[in-house]
């Protein structure tokens, strides 16, 4: 139970400090912070927690992004990026950077909590 | 010790977060931020617009008088009804920024040189060129002149920036334009001197070519002797078909410049070439920029009425330097072509009349020699004594490094670009100053705003007679039935190549001896041949009594090709105009390839020689997309001049300018001994025509087996024209598209370069318009809208444009979007 709240907290808090554009975008990294650090669970759940939570966030939010918009820009910026000319590897980098930073914070969080 | 896991995790944590948030460095360009780039509520990923966006809005200002109701149509194209003319620009200025932020950001820092500021020490040199060169100078002079003595354009600037200034406060930082992400820097906000830059830029655009050619003309006479130089670059042509028609009767001149008594010792003959110092890369305009206007008369139309065309040929760059609007007030109703960056439509129509332009090629813009007393450049030598040269400052900031201070010594002719801090290859060490038309005061853009609200032929002259730089030929047809083409801009009364050549700074005799009054520019108004036209040839012949600048300036062969069409014509249609404007017939081919074949020696050719010559002969002399033929011309063409002219310029130690085309037709059609034809490099042998055609085709024919194995022959393969960002960056460009023409054709479209706008207007009662440029209304790149005009652009079609009453349009089924300003909620 609280592995999936810690996850569900982790995509919703990461949501909302995301929607104010004049907050840092590394903003969700506090908040995974502090609810690793807040719900007692495994550092190794907490870490698989955070990482769901941002990464399916960023995921979702990236797909939807790109289907509306047809690929346009996301086939653009992968060859800006020189990773390639397909919108899969831009939203796969997406991904792949929420979930990282995400698990690796409520790592951090854990970890804390744990050291006490 | 269970720290070390926490302390382990945090470290890594934290150093992942500030690699993401770091501009690396790949190669000479610098990459995003990657994290906040790819994040999906901040970066990129907001920029991917929906393509089934729906832009209908409501914004509240309260800068506003009343309210302001805006449709988009189809296209994107905003059609602005405004209760006044103030709100009208605060919403062009609002809708600007919105579509194209950051295009109007980019632009005024290339004009100012405030490249490096956001880039780095690698725009040094564009910085300091256009600092030294004197834009933002000109641009203040401009800005102050209209706050003291012009209220009513004051008026208009101030509001387009109060609109350009609220869009940015109410944008959400997240939905920033995507080039401000990639590049890592944000939007600042507008001010009316960035309007001024903005035309600054264009003026040197369209005049400032001379800051390069100038220079380059100089070194190429020091190099080859007057006499030789007289011969290549001859300010003859032959051919010429002027845009006011040969055999008008111009009045007597009211100023009549008198040539120094040593201007042939001391100035065409001179040689003043010193040792090169501190090279930096020249910048120079696009030769090319230039463009077809014209308007023919109810006498030669269908409809009995006017149709005026207008194109105007400058680099091809996306986001496009035109937006399209509707400005409707009740004061006027326009429509047209505008800047992303001034208020007013600068190509277009109204209710009354259209109006287009042309660049009219004048040289505007001289170097003076300076000599200064000692090397702290505080004084310099002037008419017999020592004068103080004040210095002007320009802080240049530079990413990531110190600024870079340029100290100006300002001079009677104007600030001296090139001096001991400031030299390039073709400046050779000397103190040149500069003397330019627009660094004098200038209207901005009241012209255009004048024309925007003209009813007839009298209210265009008093609107065109305030234009000052760029030089331009303005077009006119009214409902009424009148035709008119005037060059107008402020011109200098030159004696023969006055300004060809850097001057003598310190003689006061090689000054301008002063302008040329209004109503001695070249005008004609309903001439009797049923059409006025202009593409940037000379404006006059011989008789005209000032001396136009260069021949190099003025290329020939779009003029005639436009005017022997429209002799040609009758009961022209709007489609016709179409047509013509996308015509790809190469009348230069038609004059040059028969003077070619005439010294040909075929018996002498190789085999794959005499097949490239049966491609070449073959071909239609049309510059259509698949053409093979072209390309052989082309490539042939080039290689006879290379061995007519190569060995005269070769070993020079900087780069010269290469002689016109016109040059060599002139001599092959009439003299077969002409001796430049000789190859000085071959000692006791001498070259003719015959020898060198047949050698040019020979040399080509290596190049042409190359392209034929590469598969690209065919001309719009070869010629791979493209629409770039304004970064240079492919994946943000168009490339390779499907599209003919050419130089020296009337669809003057090169690599990078050419119809920037094109439009016809018909003047019925309605007004039947059509145009598009190479582009879209979206200056965003995740946008449907960002390239939506370029396939059509490219296949030669066009857009009937929607200019109606408020009633009619909102009932349009074209009209798919309102955004409605109200100055508050209630």
């Amino acid at each position: 139970m609280k592995y999936i709240v810690s996850i569900l907290l982790s995509a919703l808090l990461a949501y909302a400090v995301g929607i104010y554009g004049n907050l840092p975008w590394w903003s969700f990294v506090v908040t995974n912070f502090i609810i690793a650090f807040a719900i007692p669970i495994k550092p190794a759940h907490s870490f698989t927690a955070g990482a769901l939570g941002v990464g399916s966030l960023w995921a979702g939010l990236a797909f939807g992004i790109d289907m509306a918009n047809n690929h346009i820009l996301s086939t653009k910026v992968a060859k800006v990026l020189t990773i390639g000319d397909s919108y899969l590897l831009v939203i796969f980098m997406t991904v792949a950077i929420g979930t990282l930073l995400g698990g690796l914070a409520s790592l951090t969080g854990s970890f804390l909590r744990n050291s006490k | 010790m269970r720290l070390l896991p926490f302390i382990a995790s945090a470290i890594v944590t934290i150093s992942l977060v500030t690699v993401l948030n770091t501009q690396l460095s790949i190669g000479t360009t610098k990459s995003p931020k990657l994290g906040y780039f790819l994040s999906p509520q901040h970066g990129f990923w907001k920029n991917a617009e929906k393509v089934n966006t729906n832009f209908d809005a409501s914004i509240i200002a309260n800068e506003l008088k009343g309210n302001v109701d805006v449709y988009l149509d189809d296209r994107l194209v905003p059609h602005i009804y405004a209760d006044n003319d103030q709100d009208a620009y605060f919403v062009q200025g609002y809708l600007h920024a919105k579509f194209r932020l950051w295009q109007m950001d980019f632009q005024t820092r290339v004009a100012s040189g405030r490249l490096s500021e956001i880039a780095g020490p690698d725009r040094l040199p564009i910085d300091r060129f256009f600092r030294r060169l004197g834009m933002v100078y000109g641009a203040e002079k401009t800005e102050a002149n209209i706050n003291a003595n012009n209220p009513e354009m004051k008026e208009t600037v101030d509001a387009y920036t109060a609109g350009v200034n609220a869009f940015i406060k109410q944008m959400d930082p997240a939905d920033m334009p995507f080039e401000f992400k990639l590049m890592n820097y944000a939007p600042e906000n507008w001010t009316p001197k960035k309007t001024y830059l903005f035309l600054m830029f264009m003026s040197y655009d369209l005049t400032g070519r001379a800051a390069t050619s100038d220079l380059q003309l100089t070194n190429t006479r020091d190099f080859l002797g007057y006499d030789l130089f007289d011969k290549l670059y001859t300010n003859n042509q032959d051919s010429l078909d002027p845009i006011i028609p040969k055999g008008t009767v111009y009045q007597k001149p009211s100023i009549v410049p008198i040539k120094p008594i040593n201007a042939d010792s001391a100035y065409l003959h001179q040689s003043t070439a010193v040792g090169i110092t501190n090279v930096e890369t020249p910048l120079a305009p696009n030769k090319n920029n230039g463009s077809n206007n014209w308007a023919v008369a109810g006498s030669k139309t269908k409809s009995g009425r006017p149709i005026l065309a207008s194109d105007p040929h400058l680099g091809l760059n996306m986001p496009s330097l035109w937006y399209e609007v509707q400005i409707t007030t009740p004061t006027h109703s326009t429509y047209g072509a505008s800047f992303p960056g001034s208020p007013a439509v600068i190509i277009g129509f109204n209710d009354s009349l259209a109006w287009g332009v042309t660049n009219a090629g004048r040289d505007v813009l001289d170097f003076y020699e300076i000599k200064f007393k000692d090397s702290t450049e505080n004084e310099y030598w002037y008419n017999g004594k020592w004068n103080t040269a004040e210095k002007r400052t320009e802080v240049i900031k530079v990413k990531d490094s110190a600024d870079v201070v340029e100290q100006i010594p300002m001079t009677v002719w104007g600030p001296t670009m090139y001096d001991a801090h400031y030299q390039n290859p073709q400046s050779k060490g000397r103190n040149l100053a500069i003397q330019w038309t627009a660094h004098n005061t200038s209207t901005g853009v009241e012209t255009f705003y004048r024309l925007n609200r003209a009813k007839n032929y009298d209210d265009y002259i008093k609107a065109t007679a305030l234009w000052t730089c760029p030089g331009q030929n303005f077009v006119l047809a009214t409902k009424t039935g009148d035709i008119a083409i005037k060059q107008q801009g402020s011109f200098v009364a030159r004696w023969e190549r006055q300004g060809d050549f850097i001057m003598p700074g310190d003689d006061t005799t090689y000054a301008w001896q002063g302008m040329i009054p209004n109503e001695e520019n070249p005008t004609i108004k309903n001439p009797e041949r049923g059409f006025v036209s202009s593409a940037n040839q000379k404006a006059t012949d011989a008789t005209y009594p000032y001396y136009l600048g260069t021949a190099t300036s003025f290329p020939l062969y779009r003029g005639i090709s436009v005017n022997q069409h429209l002799i040609g014509m009758s009961n022209i249609s709007a489609e016709d105009m179409q047509a013509l404007q996308t015509n790809n017939d190469n009348v230069f081919a038609a004059t040059a390839r028969p003077a070619l074949m005439k010294y040909l020696q075929v018996d002498k050719l190789s085999p794959d020689a005499k097949r490239m010559v049966d491609e070449m002969n073959n071909w239609d002399l049309v510059n259509s997309e698949n053409s093979k033929g072209i390309t052989v011309f082309e490539i042939v063409w080039d290689s006879v001049t290379e061995a007519v002219w190569g060995d005269e310029l070769k070993g020079s130690p900087t780069a010269l300018t290469s002689p016109d085309d016109f040059v060599l037709v002139d001599q092959l059609l009439k003299d077969s001994n002409w001796s430049v034809a000789d190859d000085i490099s071959t000692k006791g042998k001498i070259e003719n025509f015959k020898d060198q055609v047949t050698l040019g085709v020979e040399n080509a024919t290596k190049k042409l087996l190359e392209l034929e194995k590469e598969n690209k022959l065919e001309w719009a393969l070869f010629k791979a024209t493209r629409v770039m960002h304004l970064t240079k960056i492919p994946a943000l460009s168009r490339m390779n598209l499907p599209i003919g023409g050419g130089k020296n054709i009337i669809n003057a479209t090169t690599e990078m370069h050419g119809p920037s706008w094109r439009m016809v207007v018909h003047l019925t009662d309605d007004i039947e318009a059509y145009g598009l440029y190479p582009g879209g209304q979206s200056g965003n790149p995740g946008s449907t809208y960002y390239d939506s005009f370029i396939d059509y652009w490219a296949a030669g079609k066009y857009y009937r444009l929607l200019f109606l009453a408020k009633e009619k349009l909102i009932q349009n089924e074209r009209t798919k979007w309102h955004i409605q300003f109200k100055k508050s909620n209630a």
